[in-house]
């Protein structure tokens, strides 16, 4: 299977309708789903801080929030300095209509079932992208610098992931 | 034969010579590293002694503490920054990020 197929695969298990036309992804396009996906979940933590009273939930809201900000703000600069201009593609698209149709179904709802959805959502999503991340967005970056960036993105990925993993226990 | 009273400053020379080898002078406090890197604290540093300073270096694109669950120590760690501090206290230190509660760590310091 080609990796953009294990991607759109991967995508697929929440997203559904996410899959790329290409057969092969290129720098640019892998640094801007990276890109997406850390913003889509920055998206995510500033509706949650808008909705939440419950303080575990606000206080994950806020780290996700600062920590997706941070890696985007590295990754930036690294595509800056590498003279790399982000590429749109059909999988960041699809990420991107996934979220709206997440956020959609997250505005409607308040209170214990808006915390129980938002976290559910934390963990597919943060899933969903560690498994792009490992399977295709990490083995396709030709860049060292931009590989390496990506396997720091995986591990606090995976982190945020145990982490919801937990918070979910709490808000039942 | 040599006077008496240089031959007990000799003894005595000597005597401290040997009080000085089985308790040697307390050693100068040391400087150790600790890298954290991809949401982990790197290998703890053995012999830390009360007194020793840590820099803590963090690799990561995110925002880390190094933070002694006994409260004697709580270094916040900015994205790519180094932050030190000193031991105070004797025994086994759990560490901990205050943000990211899978990192984990524990420190052994002696006297």
């Amino acid at each position: 299977m080609s990796r953009l197929l294990v991607l759109a695969a991967a995508l697929a298990i929440t997203t559904g309708a996410a899959f790329a036309h290409d057969s092969q992804l290129s720098d640019p396009q892998i640094a801007h789903i990276a890109y997406t996906a850390g913003q889509i979940d920055v998206d995510a933590a500033k509706l949650a801080l808008a909705k939440t009273k419950n303080a575990e939930v606000r206080d994950f809201a806020e780290l996700m929030a600062r920590d997706h900000a941070a890696v985007n703000e590295k990754a930036l600069s690294l595509v800056k300095r590498l003279n790399v201009k982000p590429e749109a593609n059909g999988t960041s698209a699809g990420l991107t209509k996934q979220a709206a149709q997440a956020e959609k179904r997250l505005r409607k709802l308040s209170g214990a079932a808006f915390d129980r959805a938002y976290v559910a959502n934390e963990i597919a999503y943060h899933r969903t992208v560690n498994q792009a991340l490992s399977t295709a967005l990490i083995p396709g970056a030709h860049n060292g610098e931009l590989k390496a960036l990506l396997e720091s993105g995986l591990a606090l990925f995976t982190a945020h992931q145990t982490h919801a993993e937990h918070l979910a226990q709490t808000v039942k | 034969m040599a006077p008496l009273p240089s031959r007990r400053s000799a003894l005595l020379t000597i005597g401290g010579t040997i009080i000085a080898l089985v308790r040697p002078a307390r050693a100068e406090p040391r400087s150790h590293a600790v890298l954290i890197d991809k949401m982990k604290f790197g290998p703890m540093p053995s012999e830390v002694r009360v007194g020793d300073s840590i820099s803590w270096i963090n690799r990561d694109p995110v925002r880390h503490t190094a933070t002694a669950r006994d409260k004697s120590f709580d270094v916040d760690l900015p994205a790519s920054t180094e932050g030190r501090c000193t031991v105070t206290r004797a025994g086994a230190v759990d560490i901990i990020c205050r943000f990211h509660p899978g990192m984990t760590a524990k420190l052994a310091v002696l006297p």
